[in-house]
């Protein structure tokens, strides 16, 4: 694709984000737009959310489960930029009716970075190291491409299919849990809807962490201290709508809550 | 349970259908569920079938080593069409050591689940057993393996007829690590499968009946509709965390739980 596609795609996904519109699938109207082709879309689309005044915070990993990999025909994760408006607190019921489209639920873990990780030669141990804590964390993704018909071009440009999030309000050190097998549970209006552990998110959500910092060293980019960063879902996606009450709890880490209206 | 006092088989057809299941485990191969022969059997028929099965073994010299529940994890209920947990007893040969062998030959068609095992310090007896008494009655929690086995084709069968076939007990592997039940997060405590070292199952201890404690009490509550007891020190597995996972010969697998080490075996 050449820069002005690029840009007119950028813009595009903007707009539909502000208009809560959906759009055909890139991958059908440019039969050779590459994935490098659509992270370029994702960051026209990030520049227009800053110069609206948006303030990037972090950024989230997805397409980290076996599920999602296969059903993409995918065997790489992918990566989003998070921004401060998209950020909830626990008891703030969060507008999904009025910002998201066709929203779904993810139980993930966040983690919080105290030093940079600069890529390429990103271990585990330095990801560890680094690592201020981790909190337990609901991403809500969206898709602006109709009916979530996406291949992986589609989620890369559309900011990896990123919505809204919370955290929970307790942090761990990632000394004091194994995070490859503290389990999850997520809870739906009162009832248990799915379980799940670490290992769910390329073996260990460490694993995702290391990736993106690898990933993002071969541009040049670092991840931050200070930096949220949500490495991917443990379970199945749920779709929410207003109304709905989501608890997530996580064994060693603690629980995270939303109210969606 | 409903009909679960109520026999509609005689004493001989239930001692006739106890040999016919156990002849089908001892021996490895496969039957038709029993209910296509006898549709009027009752839960009570089930029961006392699995009950004659348990009897024979110990007039062989076997002993009692455990109980288990089984169906217990919605994963597990949606898997098998049924829609009511039930439980089974463990004999002595059921029990391989971690790290062991166990043979696929002596075996039908295999499945591993991985569990939590309650070893119990006072005695439970229903009804009216709740996660209170559970918690109070437990000595230690340890990680469990459970190698399931129906004897039935292709693992179709309904509730009367696995209940028959001492709800597909065959083997079971303990592991090492014991921790008291206060110092476990037992709801989201975290269960990871690998068989030959890829990652096929995930889970945590809600997915069996919203916490592991319930499923031994609704043990407690189902053996008290019988007059029987969980005694104290008895060892019992709470039902699969995870959906079963076919072995084949020469798998290996290992089991990653969280706070609680691991528990791994290879079928030879």
């Amino acid at each position: 694709m050449n820069p002005q596609q690029i840009q007119a795609c950028g813009d595009e996904l903007y707009e539909a984000l502000t208009k809560k519109e959906t759009l055909r699938p890139f991958t059908e109207r440019f039969e050779d737009i590459t994935i490098e082709d659509a992270y370029h879309i994702s960051l026209r689309m990030v520049e227009r959310r800053v110069q609206a005044g948006a303030k990037i915070i972090g950024k989230k990993i997805g397409v980290t489960s076996k599920a999602v990999q296969n059903m993409l025909n995918v065997h790489q994760p992918d990566f989003g930029y998070l921004t401060d408006d998209m950020a909830f607190s626990q008891g703030e019921e969060m507008p999904i009716s009025e910002r998201l489209i066709q929203p779904k639920a993810e139980g993930e873990i966040a983690f919080i970075l105290k030093k940079d990780l600069i890529g390429p030669g990103i271990t585990n141990a330095d990801v560890l190291a680094a690592t201020d804590c981790v909190i337990p964390c609901f991403e809500i993704v969206d898709s602006r491409i109709e009916n979530w018909q996406i291949k992986i071009q589609d989620t890369v440009a559309d900011n990896a299919s990123c919505g809204l999030f919370v955290l929970g309000d307790r942090a761990i050190s990632p000394r004091e849990v194994d995070l490859s097998t503290c389990g999850m549970v997520v809870e739906k209006n009162g009832q248990i809807i799915s379980t799940g552990a670490g290992a769910a998110a390329l073996g260990s959500p460490v694993n995702c962490v290391t990736w993106l910092a690898n990933t993002l060293g071969q541009f040049g980019i670092p991840l931050k201290a200070g930096e949220v960063i949500l490495s991917g879902s443990l379970v199945p996606l749920e779709p929410v709508q207003a109304g709905d009450f989501m608890t997530v709890s996580i064994g060693g880490i603690g629980s995270a809550s939303v109210r969606f209206t | 349970m409903a009909e679960v006092q109520e026999n509609k088989l005689t004493q001989a057809q239930i001692e006739q259908l106890a040999e016919h299941c156990e002849n089908a485990e001892l021996q490895a191969y496969e039957i038709t569920k029993i209910t296509n022969d006898f549709p009027e059997m009752t839960y009570k028929d089930a029961f006392d079938i699995q009950w004659e099965i348990r009897r024979r073994k110990e007039a062989r010299g076997n002993k009692i080593v455990g109980m288990k529940m089984g169906l217990t994890s919605w994963a597990k209920m949606a898997q098998m069409g049924v829609e009511h947990p039930c439980y089974g007893f463990l004999a002595d040969y059921f029990s391989i050591p971690d790290g062991g062998e166990i043979k696929h030959d002596e075996l039908i068609h295999p499945k591993i689940e991985a569990e939590l095992a309650f070893v119990t310090k006072a005695p439970l007896k229903g009804p009216g057993v709740h996660i209170g008494d559970v918690l109070r009655a437990t000595d230690f929690v340890m990680p469990a393996v459970e190698v399931i086995d129906s004897r039935y084709k292709d693992f179709k069968f309904d509730l009367k007829s696995v209940i028959a076939d001492n709800s597909s007990s065959s083997r079971f592997i303990a592991g090492g690590t014991m921790k008291k039940a206060e110092e476990l997060d037992l709801k989201n405590l975290g269960v990871v499968m690998e068989i030959n070292g890829e990652v096929v199952q995930l889970g945590a201890g809600a997915a069996v009946l919203g916490h592991p404690a319930s499923s031994v009490a609704m043990l407690a509550n189902m053996l008290g509709e019988r007059g029987e007891e969980i005694p104290a020190g008895t060892f019992i597995m709470i039902g699969a965390i995870t959906a079963a996972v076919q072995v084949n010969k020469g798998d290996s697998f290992c089991v990653r739980y969280q706070d609680l080490g691991t528990v791994s075996g290879k079928f030879v």
